[in-house]
C-alpha cells in the first residue's frame, strides 16, 4: 500500500533521539526504521513511547541538548539531516504540514483566522493578498466550514474546538504539501466531531494523494482511520502490521493493549492488565520500513 | 417502580445555571434520573453536555440550581453538611490537578480524617493505601513523585477515607494511558464489591460507560436525551438519533457512517 | 582516592536520608525536600554568592562586638579624616575621628534590624489580606483591594516625612514608614496566585471534605503563594535597604550616633572631594548588600519555581 509509486516518501532508518541531563542520558527514539508512503502510517503509543518525538524529529523540531541521529532520514530524496535550519523552513510548512493536538496553542490569538491562513500561503508563495485570500476562503470550503467569510474575519477564541482543529488542517494544508505529520490531531474534541475532521483528513489525504503520519494514543482509532499500523513502547518500534490484521498481531504488548481496553460491544468481567517486561525494552526494534 | 428506599440519588427538574445576566450558562435542563444503591449509574455525554456540572451540583461545587436532590431520601438544601460528605464523595478527572502539590500522601489522606474526628487515622491511612495497591512507602511522598496512575489511587483512597455510600466520578480515567486505565477500572470494581458503593460515573467514552456500569443516560446540550441499561446499549437498542450516533462514533473511524452525523443542539 | 571514600561512607546514613525515594515520616519528607531545594539553589553561583553576602552580614550584625577592632562611638579629634590603610584605621577614620571599618560593622545591626522587622511585618500582612480578598472573592475581595490601593498610592518618602513630622524623627518610625508602604505588592502578588488555585481540584476536593474557608486558605492556598512572596521579598530587600539609607540619609532615619550606613553617607557628602572613603565605604556596603540580596531573591525564584521541572 505505498500507493504504487515505489519509492516512498519518508524514510526513516535507525532514528534516535537523546536528552542528556545533568544525571543520565533519557533515550526518547531508541534505532527506529520506518517509512510512510502515499498512505496514512498510524503510530501508536502510550505516554512516553517516543511517537511525538519522532514527529519533531522528522521536522527537525528538536533542539539541542537533544540530540538526534539516524543512518537515514529522507523525504523525497532529501537528506533532512543535512539541511540546515533555513533549508528546513523551507519544507517544513510547505512539503511537509503538521497539525498538532490543540488549537488553542497552534493559532495566534491575536491575528483573525483568515489573516493567518492567507500568511501561511504567501509565506510560501509569495502570492498576491487578493490572491491569498481566494485561496484561503477556498481551503476553508474544502475543510466543510459553511460560512468561510464569516470564520476569515473571526478570532481563535471565536470558534469551537473542532473549527479551529479544521481551520488548522486548512492552514497547514493550503501550501499543498506531500506528507502531512498529525500529533494528535482529534484528542481533545468530542468524539463525533473526531470523526467529522478525520473524514475530512481522509478525504484530502485521499484526494492529493499525500501521506498521513497520524500518531496517536488510540489504537482503536488508528486501526479503524490508517492503512498501516506502527506501535511503539519505550522509544522502539515493536510491531508494525497492516490496520486490518491488528487484530492478529505477535507482540505481547500489542496483545496486552488490545485486551486492555473496554468494549462497548461485549461485555468484559476484569479488563486484562498489561505486565510489562523489561525484555522488550532490550529487544531490538521491528523495521517498520516498507519498500 | 422501585421502592423509595432503594433508590440512593434521586434527581428531579435539575436546572443548573452559571454566571449571571448576558453572559449566563443554561448548563444543565430540567434533569431527572433516580441511582438506586449498589448500582453503577453513567452519565455519558460530549463536551458541554452538562454531565460534569450535575455531579457538580449534586456536590455542592455549583451553587446556582433549582429542583430536587435527594440523598437516601433526603433533599438536600443549598449548603452540604458534614453528614453529607460522609455519605458522598468525589473523584476529579485530572490526577495532576486534584491532589496538592505541596502536600504529602500522608496529609492528603490525613485531612479529611482530621476534619471528622475520624478514629486510628494512622492505621486507617496505611489501609486505605493497601486497598487501592499502593505500599506504605508511597505514603510520605509528594504529588510529583508519583505516576497518574498511583495518583488516581491516591484520590480515589482519599474520596474512600470517609467512608462513603456514593462516590461520583468524574471521567476518572480520562487523563491516563490505556494500560494504566485498565488497572484504575479494575480497582474501582473491586473496591465497588469490596464495600457495597453506589457509583455515578460520568464519562464521554462510551466504552469504559458500558463497562462500568449498568444503567446509563445519555446527555446532550443540558438535557437527559435517553436513558437505558447497558444491556440494552449493547443490543444496539438505543432509539434516539443522537445515542446511535454517539455509540456508532464510539466504534471507531467510518468513513461512510461519517456523512450521516448530524450536529444536535 | 581512599579520603575521599572514607568521607563518603563516614555519612552514608545521611545523604541517603536525605534523598530517599520512600520518606518514612512528615518530618523527613520536608527534609528531602528543603535538600533538594538546596541543592537546586547551590547549583547557581551567583545565588550562592548572593547568599554568602547576606550569610556574612547577619554574622558581622551578630559579632559585631568581637569583629571591630575600635568602639564606634568614641572620637579621636586627632585622628580625624585618615585614609584606609592607617594603623588602626582599615577603612578609614571619618570626620570625628570614629574607625570607619568598626561602623560598618555596628551599622550591620540596624541595617538587619530595618531588614528584619520589615520582613516579618510586611509580606505577612500583604499575603493574608491577599489570600483573603482573591479566596472569599464579591465584596470582601472589592473592599480589601481598593483599600490596598489607597496604600499602595502612599510615596514612600513623603509618608515617612510625614510621621516624623507627627511622632519625631528615628529609626523606629522610619521602619513603620517602609512597613505601611511595602506590603500592597505583596498583597496583589497573593491575590492573583489566589485567584488561580481556587478554581483547582484540589481546593474543589478539600471544599468536598467539609474543610472550612479558614483551613483551606491557611493550609491550601497560602503554601502555595509562599514561594511568589519569598522571591518578591527578596528582590524587595535592596530597595527596603536603599529607603531606609535614604531615610538615613535625609536625617530622618537612624538619628546621630548611630552608625547607619546612609546617615555616614550623608554627613561624609562634605568631605567626598579629598576624603572619598568616608562616604564611599557605606555606600560600598550598601551597594554590596543589595547586590548580595538581588542575586539570592533571583536563585530563589529558580529554585522555587514548580515550572522548573522539579
Amino acid at each position: 500500500m505505498t500507493g504504487g509509486t515505489g519509492k516512498p516518501l519518508l524514510e526513516v532508518d535507525g532514528l534516535s533521539v537523546r536528552f542528556p541531563t545533568r544525571t543520565r542520558v533519557v533515550e526518547a527514539v531508541r534505532n527506529i526504521s520506518f517509512s510512510v508512503g502515499r498512505e496514512k502510517v498510524g503510530i501508536v503509543g502510550e505516554s512516553g513511547s517516543g511517537k511525538t518525538m519522532t514527529g519533531r524529529a522528522v521536522l527537525g523540531l528538536i533542539r539541542p541538548p537533544g540530540i538526534v541521529e539516524a543512518r537515514k532520514m529522507e523525504f523525497d530524496g532529501i537528506d533532512l539531516r543535512s539541511l540546515s535550519e533555513r533549508q528546513y523552513r523551507e519544507i517544513r510548512g510547505n512539503r511537509i504540514a503538521m497539525v498538532m493536538q490543540d488549537p488553542k496553542f497552534s493559532l495566534n490569538p491575536v491575528m483573525t483566522v483568515g489573516k493567518q491562513i492567507a500568511e501561511a500561503y504567501r509565506v510560501h508563495t509569495k502570492a498576491s493578498p487578493s490572491e491569498a485570500r481566494r485561496r484561503s476562503l477556498e481551503m476553508l470550503e474544502a475543510v466543510r466550514i459553511r460560512d468561510p467569510e464569516r470564520v476569515y474575519g473571526a478570532y481563535p477564541h471565536e470558534v469551537s474546538g473542532g473549527m479551529g482543529q479544521r481551520i488548522m488542517i486548512a492552514m497547514m494544508l493550503i501550501p499543498d504539501p506531500d506528507l502531512l505529520i498529525a500529533d494528535e490531531p482529534t484528542s481533545a474534541l468530542d468524539v463525533t466531531v473526531q470523526m467529522q475532521v478525520l473524514a475530512i483528513i481522509d478525504d484530502l489525504v485521499t484526494q492529493r494523494g499525500m501521506g498521513l503520519m497520524f500518531i496517536s494514543h488510540d489504537l482503536n482509532l488508528v486501526a479503524s482511520f490508517c492503512d498501516r499500523v506502527v506501535i511503539m513502547y519505550a522509544g522502539q518500534i515493536v510491531e508494525t502490521c497492516k490496520a486490518s490484521e491488528l487484530h492478529a498481531a505477535q507482540h505481547p504488548y500489542t496483545r496486552g493493549l488490545l485486551a486492555s481496553l473496554p468494549r462497548v460491544d461485549q461485555p468484559i468481567e476484569r479488563l486484562s492488565t498489561l505486565t510489562r517486561d523489561e525484555a522488550w525494552k532490550t529487544e531490538p526494534g521491528v523495521d517498520a520500513r516498507v519498500l | 417502580m422501585r421502592a423509595s428506599s432503594e433508590i440512593a440519588l434521586l434527581i428531579e427538574h435539575l436546572d443548573v445555571r452559571f454566571g449571571k445576566g448576558e453572559d449566563q450558562v443554561h448548563a444543565v435542563r430540567d434533569v431527572s434520573l433516580a441511582v438506586n444503591r449498589g448500582e453503577s449509574f453513567g452519565l455519558v455525554g460530549e463536551s458541554g453536555s452538562g454531565k460534569s456540572t450535575v455531579l457538580r451540583a449534586i456536590s455542592g461545587l455549583a451553587s446556582d440550581w433549582t429542583g430536587r436532590i435527594a440523598v437516601e431520601g433526603e433533599a438536600l438544601g443549598p449548603k452540604r453538611t458534614k453528614a453529607f460528605y460522609e455519605t458522598v464523595q468525589m473523584v476529579f478527572q485530572d490526577p495532576y490537578g486534584s491532589l496538592h502539590p505541596r502536600h504529602t500522601v500522608d496529609r492528603t489522606l490525613g485531612e479529611p480524617g482530621r476534619i471528622h474526628g475520624v478514629a486510628n487515622l494512622d492505621t486507617r491511612i496505611v489501609e486505605l493505601l493497601r486497598d487501592v495497591g499502593l505500599g506504605p512507602e508511597f505514603r510520605f511522598r509528594y504529588p510529583h513523585q508519583l505516576s497518574g496512575g498511583q495518583r488516581q489511587r491516591v484520590a480515589i483512597a482519599r474520596a474512600l477515607m470517609l467512608e462513603p455510600k456514593i462516590l461520583l466520578l468524574d471521567e476518572p480515567t480520562s487523563a491516563l494511558d490505556v494500560s494504566v486505565q485498565a488497572e484504575i477500572l479494575n480497582l474501582l470494581q473491586r473496591l465497588k464489591r469490596e464495600h457495597g458503593l453506589t457509583y455515578v460515573l460520568v464519562s464521554h467514552d462510551l466504552s469504559v460507560i458500558a463497562h462500568m456500569c449498568d444503567r446509563l443516560a445519555v446527555m446532550n446540550a443540558g438535557r437527559v436525551v435517553e436513558e437505558m441499561s447497558v444491556d440494552q446499549l449493547r443490543r444496539s437498542e438505543p432509539s434516539h438519533r443522537y445515542t446511535q450516533q454517539l455509540l456508532r462514533a464510539s466504534l471507531g473511524y467510518d468513513r461512510a457512517a461519517v456523512d450521516a452525523l448530524e450536529t444536535f443542539d | 582516592m581512599s579520603d575521599q571514600a572514607l568521607g563518603r561512607s563516614a555519612r552514608p546514613g545521611l545523604r541517603a536520608w536525605l534523598t530517599t525515594d520512600s520518606p518514612t515520616s512528615r518530618w523527613q519528607a520536608r527534609c528531602v525536600q528543603a535538600y533538594l531545594g538546596w541543592v537546586g539553589l547551590a547549583r547557581n553561583p551567583l545565588a550562592m554568592l548572593g547568599l554568602a553576602i547576606v550569610v556574612a552580614l547577619v554574622l558581622a550584625a551578630i559579632f559585631a562586638p568581637l569583629l571591630a577592632p575600635a568602639d564606634p562611638l568614641s572620637q579621636d579629634l586627632g585622628k580625624r579624616l585618615l585614609p584606609p590603610g592607617s594603623p588602626g584605621f582599615l577603612l578609614g577614620s571619618d570626620e570625628l575621628g570614629r574607625d570607619i571599618f568598626s561602623r560598618l560593622l555596628y551599622g550591620a545591626r540596624v541595617t538587619l534590624y530595618v531588614v528584619a522587622l520589615v520582613v516579618v511585618t510586611a509580606p505577612v500582612f500583604g499575603l493574608i489580606i491577599g489570600t483573603v480578598a482573591g479566596y472569599a472573592g464579591g465584596w470582601v475581595d472589592t473592599v480589601l483591594m481598593r483599600f490596598t490601593d489607597v496604600f499602595l498610592a502612599f510615596p514612600r518618602l513623603v509618608l515617612a516625612l510625614a510621621f516624623v513630622a507627627a511622632l519625631g524623627p528615628g529609626i523606629g518610625n522610619a521602619v513603620l514608614a517602609i512597613a505601611l508602604t511595602s506590603w500592597p505588592p505583596y498583597a496583589r502578588i497573593a491575590r492573583a496566585e489566589t485567584l488561580t488555585i481556587r478554581n483547582s481540584d484540589f481546593i474543589a476536593a478539600i471544599r468536598l471534605q467539609g474543610a472550612s474557608p479558614l483551613r483551606i486558605v491557611i493550609g491550601h492556598v497560602m503554601p502555595l503563594c509562599l514561594s511568589s512572596v519569598i522571591v518578591r521579598v527578596t528582590l524587595d530587600m535592596a530597595g527596603i535597604i536603599l529607603t531606609a539609607a535614604g531615610l538615613g540619609f535625609l536625617g530622618l532615619g537612624a538619628q546621630p550616633p548611630l552608625p547607619e550606613w546612609g546617615a555616614m553617607i550623608s554627613t561624609g557628602r562634605l568631605y567626598i572631594l579629598d576624603q572619598w572613603w568616608v562616604a564611599t565605604m557605606p555606600g560600598l556596603a550598601i551597594f554590596t548588600v543589595s547586590l548580595g540580596f538581588n542575586l539570592l531573591g533571583d536563585g530563589l525564584r529558580d529554585a522555587l519555581d514548580p515550572r522548573s521541572g522539579r
